[in-house]
């Protein structure tokens, strides 16, 4: 794996932003929803030996599966759901987070969500493990930064 | 008469309102069902103009308050055909009603060894009790299975029932697959080793007439919300003679007759189990909705979702890629089913946005998903207001879900 440079590298803000540029196009909630579904297809496939129980986000509904590697101060995440909209807003959540440095990933604030009109999803009431999984993404920042960051 | 459908949705202000600009389709009334505008005024009304706590008051609205919550007790008796007003308990709803009975009944009757049978496709409400009961008594809680089509096995329910079975307790219909049980079946062959059974008529209720007397069960439980009432109300029927005997589940106002520092004796029935000031607007707000659905005509309300019922499984059954969960019958308003290769809550995700309201999930039954290893499946559950347009919806929203996820 290359290291990584992060002044090289976009900020969370600009991903953010561009994928709100992404979303503006589509008009309907159905566009929307087709671009989830071609997303999740897009989210690179997790090892299988990271899909198990340990990785495993309980979400009242979908299953969310969170797997996270730190290496050289970046931390990189990969993951899986088994129903296709969670894993196409999951793949929106490891572009932005993944390969970012503890301190990026804990302060990042995921207005995104809001602008592009998929608030609802991350909402406590939805129990589709995604607030969880953003949940458990800062709580893997700030475990590695006190583990290798003293 | 005939069933006005459209003069019925008419008496539900919330039946009209869109969601995402596209008119509310509510399949979801195994959840809670929608209220009537008469139970809607009678809250209101109650709060606005005749509010005061009951049996404390010498004073004139106290009285009338009073008045009126006993009435709504003889309004439940009457709906549900018990022998006395005073075996009608007020309680929060299913879920409590259940709670008290495995607390009461178990501290009076269940010791270490002895089992209390459920079955299979119990809610959760109907499950959780009993285990805490047996953590706490060291009983065995003992399962009657169902077969795929959703029937329970009651062939082996000779071999189930022994000597050391105290209780069985049994979901009416159930809120999964369906299926209407055969109570009457499952008490006679309890009564005839003298074992009490309790019917969790959560979800029967509101779909078929109810005789606790000719059913002849010896607890029966439902929720208010479910049946056109407010939430925060439900009810505990217990023959009088189980009642005398158990012990209150709650302390507190009311339900006691005199209290010294060193001993309390308690009121006799109902007020022994309605510790504390009981939820009299729902209360009285129930009486309304039972009243109301008894003006409609529990036969004619019975007949008409059969047809609707009948009416969504044959347009699904018509999908290829439709898998419908309880096949068996007889059987009531829920469908319960899944798309091939499709996560009910992508499902669910997309046909809320077509304005479709569903449950999806394992609808706190999860014993029931294991039994099909299924991770949730989609409910549409109708109620006496649903119309066969909406489940023409509903199938057209299931062929969008399709297209969008192959």
């Amino acid at each position: 794996m290359s290291i990584v440079n992060t002044s090289d590298v976009k900020s969370i803000r600009n991903i953010q932003e561009e994928i709100v540029a992404e979303f503006e196009v589509y008009e309907d909630w159905m566009d929307k929803y087709n671009c989830l579904i071609e997303l999740s297809r897009d989210l690179p496939v997790i090892d299988p030996r990271q899909k198990v129980n340990e990785n495993l986000i309980r979400g009242c509904q979908s299953k969310v599966w969170l797997n996270a590697d730190y290496q050289n101060g970046i931390i990189h995440f990969s993951a899986d759901s088994d129903a296709i909209i969670t894993k196409g807003i999951v793949s929106l959540l490891i572009r932005i987070l993944s390969g970012r440095t503890p301190d990026e990933i804990m302060n990042a604030d995921l207005s995104f969500m809001d602008q592009i009109g998929l608030r609802e999803n991350l909402s406590p009431t939805r129990s589709n493990g995604l607030l969880s999984m953003i949940k458990q993404m800062k709580l893997y920042a700030l475990a590695f930064k006190t583990k290798y960051e003293k | 008469m005939k069933y006005n459908v459209n003069a019925i949705r008419n008496d539900f202000p919330i039946l009209h309102r869109e969601v995402y600009n596209k008119p509310l389709i509510y399949l979801d009334n195994g959840a809670t069902t929608q209220k009537p505008l008469r139970v809607i005024n009678c809250i209101r009304d109650f709060q606005r103009f005749r509010n005061s706590s009951i049996h404390r008051g010498v004073h004139y609205l106290s009285e009338q308050a009073t008045g009126e919550f006993e009435n709504a007790r003889k309004t439940v008796q009457q709906f549900i055909h018990a022998l006395h007003p005073h075996e009608i308990i007020f309680t929060p709803g299913t879920t409590a009603s259940i709670n008290g009975i495995a607390f009461s009944f178990g501290e009076k009757y269940v010791k270490a060894g002895d089992e209390i049978l459920i079955t299979e496709m119990e809610h959760h409400a109907n499950i959780v009790p009993w285990q805490m009961l047996c953590e706490r008594k060291k009983a065995v809680l003992k399962v009657i299975p169902f077969s795929d089509e959703g029937k329970l096995k009651l062939d082996e329910l000779d071999r189930l029932i022994t000597p050391k079975t105290r209780l069985i307790t049994v979901i009416h219909v159930s809120n999964t697959l369906g299926t209407v049980n055969p109570v009457e079946e499952i008490i006679r062959k309890a009564h005839a080793s003298d074992i009490p059974v309790l019917v969790d008529g959560a979800q029967s209720v509101q779909h078929t007439p109810i005789d606790v007397q000719k059913m002849d069960c010896d607890f029966f439980v439902f929720s208010g919300h479910k049946v056109y009432g407010p939430t925060g109300i439900g009810i505990l029927y217990g023959k009088e003679k189980w009642l005398e005997e158990l012990p209150p589940f709650q302390g507190g106002g009311e339900m006691v007759d005199v209290v010294t520092m060193e001993k309390t004796t308690y009121n006799g029935l109902p007020f022994k189990f309605e510790a504390g000031t009981p939820n009299y607007i729902g209360a009285i707000a129930l009486a309304e909705a039972l009243q109301y659905i008894s003006g409609l005509g529990l036969d004619h309300i019975a007949a008409y979702e059969q047809e609707l019922l009948d009416y969504g499984i044959s347009k699904l059954s018509e999908l290829e890629y439709v898998k419908l969960y309880g096949t068996t019958r007889p059987k009531s308003a829920v469908i319960s089913f899944n798309l091939d290769g499709i996560h009910p809550y992508d499902a669910g995700m997309i046909m809320d946005k077509m304005g479709i309201a569903v449950r999806t999930g394992t609808h706190c039954a999860q014993p029931v998903m294991q039994h099909y290893g299924i991770s949730g499946t989609i409910r549409a559950s109708l109620a006496l207001y649903n119309t066969c347009e909406e489940l023409d919806a509903l199938v057209d929203s299931v062929k969008k879900v399709k297209t969008m996820f192959s």
